[in-house]
């Protein structure tokens, strides 16, 4: 099934903010935002908490007066227009659902205030979509968190907006709804093509449901792009540990040649590549991911190739979790590692306290800028 | 002794419950007694003369219609005012606005008889006839801040994301107060409405300071005190509390229902 595009007077266009600034009195909570989501893209907006998603997407929605910058949708400048009058909708993190209204009139309000008469098709067609047909005569209080969830969404979808923003929608379900909804969730975008603006911290559900993902801190997007690109090469410290997990090891550059970097750290050398480091030189942070980590006991490290990176340290805890183990390592100069080790081999884990020499591929080191 | 341990709330419940509603109980069978003499006190034959000629008393009926136009009148007032007051309290910053709450406060904090007197100093300065008006002026006032208070409290309560929802759903701000706004703030005006009435329709202090020459039910209870009171007063109090007592039934029956109904709604769901 389809919907129309354009039964709200808008085809689905480019969302771009333009230097969106927020500031309660003294404290900036967006600061100097821009960026530009594309028309039918599932962006997801991730961040820790106060980091200033929902602010975002409050202005977006009209509900937020900007300090600063400007709001634009395709070529239509959103920026002073009233909430009422704008073509985006939100859902909102706790659903905010009409409580005196029955399912259907909760997802026929859009359409009944913009003046349109008949609207039991639209909403029963709807209400198919996210398969609540049955349930249309309860009130909110009479739905699980799920069934709220689904109804939040048809209530603003069915309003065909520019932009549906969504604020961490799944954040009230238990996990396994949650994944479900996931699912949900990226087949309805798929089915109706509208941008969606998903707001999340959970980062394993911004890389799963995503096409872009942007990483806030501070009120500032940290990095935007595909998760798999985000994922395989952050570029602040703060993507590389909220985004997946990460090693680091702080140090200087010292020298270069060709297209690999010479990175020094407590008397070792380590390599990588030149296009994977935000610094040529000075002062450095060298990160890794721990599932791109080898791990030996140090009696068996001539086996490991001479120009691969290594660490070598002491085994503190071993947890085996089936598929695979994780390990912490104490490096020698005694930070503490995560090692993810695929269970392909016959032999058995690691021990704690086993000596140990934790290597990787040269193409797998990313270069970071020492400030967080 | 363990029968005793077991049965003791039970046994305390019911001598709470015995206490409140013998004097209830009391009054509801002498409305069916026959009196010697002039006092309605103790028993002497069953009749029911008094509620089949309820307003056979000169004064009886005649007030209690008075009282209740005067509780209506002055609750409708009170409420749209009340209600308004409650809405610029709650959702407009402007200069005054802690006095104002403040002052909202005080008429319920100060004693009726300071109220009713000064009430009736006013009114005497202006040398305003004391009557219907000044009663009706007088409820109004004091019933407004219980009114303010109970409408106030609904409205802090509400979600402020659902007007945004609204809003963001398209309607405008007139819109969004009628089907958003008002339906949800509704049954906090309503019972506000009630207590206003309630309030009202009983008040004795206040009103017998500002009647003049008027007299409410309370008032003519408190007259007929002194030389008897007649059976037919017996039967209209009897009468006004099985209203209540209906009225707060079909309400449990209602919420009862709707519990129901949810129950099995979600009994049946997925
Ligand atoms: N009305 C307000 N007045 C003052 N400060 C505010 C206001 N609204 C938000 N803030 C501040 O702005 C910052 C960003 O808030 P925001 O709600 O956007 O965070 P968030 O990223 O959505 O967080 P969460 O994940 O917890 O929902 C916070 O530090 C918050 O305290
Ligand atoms: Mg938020």
């Amino acid at each position: 099934m389809t919907l129309a595009p354009g039964a709200n007077g808008v085809d689905v266009a480019d969302l771009t903010l333009i230097n969106l600034t927020k500031s309660f009195g003294d404290f900036i909570a967006v600061d100097d935002l821009t960026l530009t989501i594309p028309a039918g893209s599932f962006f997801a907006l991730l961040g820790p908490s106060g980091c200033g998603k929902t602010t975002t997407l409050r202005m977006v929605a009209g509900l937020e007066d900007p300090t600063a910058g400007q709001i634009m949708l395709g070529d239509r400048d959103l920026t002073s227009l009233k909430a009422f009058k704008r073509p985006v909708n939100t859902v909102f993190q706790s659903y905010a659902l009409f409580p005196h209204l029955d399912v259907f009139e909760n997802v026929a309000f859009g359409l009944r205030r913009r003046g349109i008469k008949d609207v039991a098709g639209q909403v029963n067609q709807m209400l198919e979509l996210v398969e609540l047909g049955p349930l249309a005569r309860r009130k909110p209080g009479q739905l699980s968190g799920g069934q709220q969830q689904r109804v939040a969404v048809a209530r603003a979808l069915i309003n065909n907006p520019g932009v549906l923003l969504l604020d961490e929608p799944l954040g009230a379900l238990d996990l396994k709804l949650r994944r479900q909804m996931q699912i949900e969730l990226k087949r309805i975008q798929t089915e109706v093509g509208t941008s969606f603006v998903h707001v999340t911290h959970d980062q394993e559900e911004a890389m799963t449901m995503a096409d872009t993902v942007a990483v806030m801190n501070m009120g500032r997007i940290e990095q935007m792009g595909a998760p798999v690109d985000i994922y395989d090469l952050p570029t602040t410290r703060f993507v590389a540990t909220f985004l997946g997990q990460s090693n680091e090891i702080e140090g200087q550059i010292v020298e270069s040649s060709g297209d690999e970097l010479v990175f020094s750290a407590y008397g070792q050398r380590f390599g990588v590549p030149a296009s994977r480091s935000v610094v040529d030189q000075g002062p450095a942070y060298l990160g890794v991911r721990p599932e791109k980590l080898g791990i030996v006991p140090a009696g068996q490290a001539d086996s490991v190739a001479a120009q691969a990176n290594q660490v070598s340290g002491k085994i503190t805890d071993t947890s085996f979790a089936g598929v695979s183990t994780q390990y912490m390592v104490m490096t020698s100069w005694g930070d503490e590692w995560i090692v993810f080790e695929q269970n392909r081999s016959a032999s058995q884990p690691l021990r704690p306290g086993d000596e140990v020499v934790v290597h990787w591929l040269v193409e797998h080191s990313f270069g970071l800028s020492p400030q967080v | 002794m363990r029968w005793l341990r077991r049965h003791l709330i039970g046994i305390i419940a019911i001598l709470v419950l015995v206490y409140l509603f013998v004097p209830i109980a009391v009054v509801g069978v002498l409305s069916f007694n026959s009196p010697v003499g002039k006092y309605n006190t103790s028993w002497n034959e069953f009749s029911i003369d008094a509620w089949t000629n309820i307003c056979g008393v000169p004064g009886v009926c005649s007030s209690f219609v008075l009282s209740i136009q005067i509780g209506l009148f002055a609750t409708l007032v009170a409420t749209i005012f009340g209600a308004m007051i409650a809405f610029a309290l709650v959702r407009y910053r402007f200069r005054g606005r802690d006095t104002t709450n403040l002052l909202i406060f005080l008429p319920m904090a100060t004693p009726e008889v300071v109220l009713g007197s000064s009430l009736l100093a006013l009114f005497l300065n202006l040398a305003f006839p004391l009557g219907f008006w000044t009663v009706l002026i007088a409820h109004i006032m004091f019933t407004i801040s219980f009114i303010v208070v109970a409408v106030k409290a609904r409205l802090q309560g509400m979600d402020p994301r659902l007007e945004e929802a609204s809003r963001d759903l398209y309607a405008n701000p007139a819109a969004t107060f009628r089907y958003v706004t008002f339906p949800l703030v509704l049954p906090g005006i309503l019972g506000a409405a009630l207590l206003g009435f309630a309030l009202s329709f009983d008040d004795f202090i206040i009103t017998f300071f500002n009647a003049g020459t008027l007299v409410t039910f309370p008032v003519y209870i408190w007259g007929a005190a002194q030389r008897g009171i007649p059976v037919q007063a017996y039967a209209l109090a009897t009468l006004v509390f099985l209203v209540a007592l209906v009225f707060v039934l079909v309400v449990q029956w209602i919420n009862h229902r709707r519990r129901r109904s949810l129950e099995a709604a979600v009994g049946i769901s997925t």
